[in-house]
């Protein structure tokens, strides 16, 4: 078992993230987590999914995304090279003196405070999972009051262009299974 | 040209090709009924929309077109949920359209307010909530497209009242599918081709695995075709019968829990397993750790997602059987595999020649005793539904079908009550053929009320009911494995004779084995639907039967020493491993 992370393109209509949410409850696969937002192409999406599974999962995972009559294009981006960013707004005490003290850490992060009040900052990261889960772990001894995040976003690197359209769904073999 | 939405439904239904449909009206579905009669497609009533549904479906599955059922909003959709479950399962064609509230009431619980495609979701191909009148025609072509392209399965499409009422403009050809993410027609890589071919070669004991795909593409001769050039036994799923004749010396017959002795150790022994548009269910695997160890396994299927969900294979083919096989079957060389034949054959033992027709007359009456009748007095020419339990298997092991689509059964869902509608639906598609329904007290009981349906429509299906006064194939789990506690499966029946002749249809009883040809013979020659109820001795049990999870060639075998009907001779202890 490992995370997976697939990029799906699907059409921008009423229902389509039911739609994609409700094949993954219904194949209990777990969802650690999926971002939706548009794209360049008027009405279509982008999805990016990650899911823990093995390799046949991850197949399956693939080939029942492709039975969707809504979803238009799966990439497993899982082993590409790929930017893969989240972003968390994370909400914390700075009281007695220590907000210059958060100050530095957020430096050493490069991530952006985005809100000061008298007893509180708001800190913006970007960046991959990792990153922000290090941050997270540094803040917490000052008092973290709330967190959102958005769930991984992830693209290819290079110039190579995705169209929305593949021309073949391969059969569904993993490699691991052809020794 | 100006049309109404609900004209519009009739509009495309017609250029579809339907003749009939099947449903029940409702306040949501009004306009669209009231159209109805302007345009000439016949409508049946049916007494609940479980039943209709099941309709579309045996009409779909009799016919290869897709059946149609209406139904209106809130409780008449959601009636129609498990119809669309035992479709779906079953990959069946079917169009399901209902009546949705007024769109600005949506979301407001108004009366007879249900979300239904979010209820159907999971148990639908693909699903339309349609709230404008100019999205009627291009959603029902989708509908349509979509339920018989691929892998068909049911489509519901829920249109809201206001959108039957308003005018817009129809033009057909302007409605065409506009699909972009629907794949029905995918090919397999070269490759893939090369490495089962190299498979296919160097197999010894091979065995195909012939499922519902097979009758699903049409594919039924060059199945028996690749089979007789390689001389390949062919064992058939549940759903996969009528796929190669059952008098064929290469159909091995049924597989599965419920599959004979001989088939299930085939596909044990085997060397090299073919799967033909199946699934690998668990009620044909068994334990999946312990199927068929030695077998390398190609799997021809047109669903990507069926590939490698329960049993790895070494090689899929991914696409239309037809085009699959003639793709390889004229690289492939004959062989005769004459060993391997020979060893099935003597695994068969002795069975084959020991028909439970010659057995001597105990007194006692026993539903293989009644199935084999009805297939000796029909022929094996009638076309056969059945409902779910003990008399669903008996009629898969004793009513040997020499033709395709003359079966039609809920496999995958395995629901209860299916039969008779089912059997209604498939008499609408072809009123040539002898249409009957087999079914248990039970499951007869579940959708009963459909013979008032029968009886209005004066069509003629003849029902079967194989009454033992048990949930039998429950009772028979509870025999084996909970110590024959027979919690609630005892069943106390109407008097199905009166129950017949109340809906001015004909009943028979039979309770003696010397009655049963007779009776067969009356309803087929007595105008409009005969019920017969067959008094069928009341605890006997399905053999020989794999428990669930257990190993496919650990089977409990029919007990021999006072034996009434010996199906297989041999009863050595089984030895999968290869000599």
């Amino acid at each position: 078992m490992a995370p997976h992370t697939f990029v799906a393109y699907v059409e921008d209509k009423p229902g389509v993230l039911n739609r994609v949410a409700s094949l993954f409850r219904r194949r209990s696969f777990n969802i650690e987590s999926l971002t939706v937002g548009h794209t360049d192409q008027p009405g279509v999406s982008r999805m990016t999914i990650v899911v823990d599974t093995d390799e046949f999962g991850a197949r399956r995972v693939e080939a029942n995304l492709y039975k969707l009559v809504n979803v238009l294009r799966v990439d497993d981006v899982t082993s590409q090279p790929t930017v893969e960013r989240d972003l968390a707004l994370i909400k914390v005490t700075a009281r007695n003196g220590k907000r210059a003290e958060i100050m530095q850490l957020v430096d050493v992060y490069r991530a952006r405070i985005v809100d000061v009040t008298n007893d509180s900052l708001v800190v913006e990261i970007t960046g991959t999972e990792d990153k922000i889960e290090s941050l997270v772990d540094i803040l917490r001894p000052f008092g973290i009051i709330e967190m959102v995040r958005t769930g991984v976003v992830s693209m290819r690197r290079g110039a190579q262009a995705v169209s929305a359209n593949p021309p073949l769904v391969a059969a569904m073999i993993p490699e691991a299974a052809l020794n | 040209m100006k049309r109404t939405g609900a004209q519009v439904i009739w509009e495309c239904l017609v250029r579809e090709g339907v003749d009939v449909v099947f449903g029940y009206p409702g306040g949501t579905i009004l306009p669209a009924y009231d159209a109805m009669l302007d345009y000439p497609i016949h409508h049946v009533l049916v007494r609940h929309e479980q039943g209709g549904t099941h309709m579309a479906d045996g009409y779909a599955r009799a016919s290869g077109r897709v059946g149609v059922m209406f139904a209106t909003s809130g409780p008449g959709a959601t009636n129609t949920v498990t119809g669309l479950a035992t479709a779906m399962m079953d990959s069946s064609p079917v169009v399901c359209i209902t009546g949705q509230v007024t769109s600005s009431l949506i979301g407001l619980d108004a009366f007879q307010e249900t979300d239904i495609t979010g209820v159907t979701l999971p148990v639908t191909k693909h699903n339309y909530l349609v709230t404008r009148p100019e999205d009627i025609a291009r959603t029902i072509r989708e509908a349509f497209f979509i339920a018989r392209t691929g892998r068909p399965g049911p489509v519901l499409v829920d249109i809201t009242k206001d959108a039957q009422q308003k005018d817009t403009d129809f033009d057909w050809d302007a409605a065409a599918p506009g699909l972009p993410g629907y794949r029905p027609d995918l090919h397999a890589l070269p490759e893939e081709y090369e490495r089962a071919l190299a498979l296919i070669r160097s197999a010894k004991r091979p065995v195909i695995l012939a499922g519902r795909g097979v009758l699903q593409a049409g594919a039924m001769r060059a199945v028996q075709e690749f089979a007789e050039k390689t001389n390949t036994p062919v064992a058939m799923t549940l759903l996969g019968i009528g796929s190669l004749p059952a008098s064929h010396p290469l159909n091995l017959g049924m597989m599965g829990m419920h599959g004979e002795a001989w088939v299930n150790h085939a596909i044990q022994q085997a060397d090299l397993l073919l799967a033909f548009g199946m699934r690998f269910d668990d009620r044909v695997t068994g334990n999946v750790k312990t199927y068929a160890p030695h077998a390398r396994k190609i799997h021809i299927e047109i669903d990507p997602s069926e590939v490698n969900k329960i049993v790895k294979v070494d090689v899929a083919l991914i696409g239309d059987l037809c085009d699959v096989l003639q793709e390889l079957s004229p690289r492939i060389k004959a062989c005769d595999h004459a060993e391997w034949l020979a060893h099935i054959n003597e695994i068969k033992g002795d069975s084959a020649v020991r028909d439970i027709q010659n057995l001597p007359d105990t007194g006692h009456l026993y539903a293989a005793h009644v199935i084999n009748d009805l297939w000796r007095c029909t022929k094996g020419e009638a076309l056969i539904c059945t409902d779910v339990g003990q008399h669903q298997m008996w009629t898969a092991q004793y009513y040997k079908h020499d033709r395709p689509f003359n079966f039609i059964t809920s496999g995958g869902l395995g629901t209860m009550g299916f039969g008779l509608p089912a059997a209604i639906g498939a008499k609408f598609a072809r009123p040539d053929a002898e249409v009957w329904t087999i079914s248990g007290d039970g499951g007869f009981q579940m959708t009963q009320a459909e013979l008032a349906t029968a009886a209005q429509e004066g069509i003629k299906v003849n029902v079967a009911i194989i009454n033992n006064g048990y949930l039998g194939m429950v009772r028979q789990w509870q025999e084996f494995f909970y110590d024959k506690r027979y919690a609630a499966t005892p069943m106390k029946s109407p008097d199905f004779v009166k129950i017949a002749e109340a809906h001015g249809l004909t009943g028979i009883r039979v309770t003696q084995r010397s009655e049963v040809a007779d009776a067969i013979r009356t309803a087929q020659e007595t105008e409009g639907t005969v019920v017969i109820d067959f008094r069928v001795e009341k605890e006997d049990a399905v053999y020989p039967m794999v428990p669930a999870g257990a190993d496919l060639h650990n089977m409990i075998r029919r007990p021999l020493p006072q034996n009434v009907m010996v199906e297989s001779g041999a009863d050595a202890e089984w030895d999968i491993s290869v000599k």
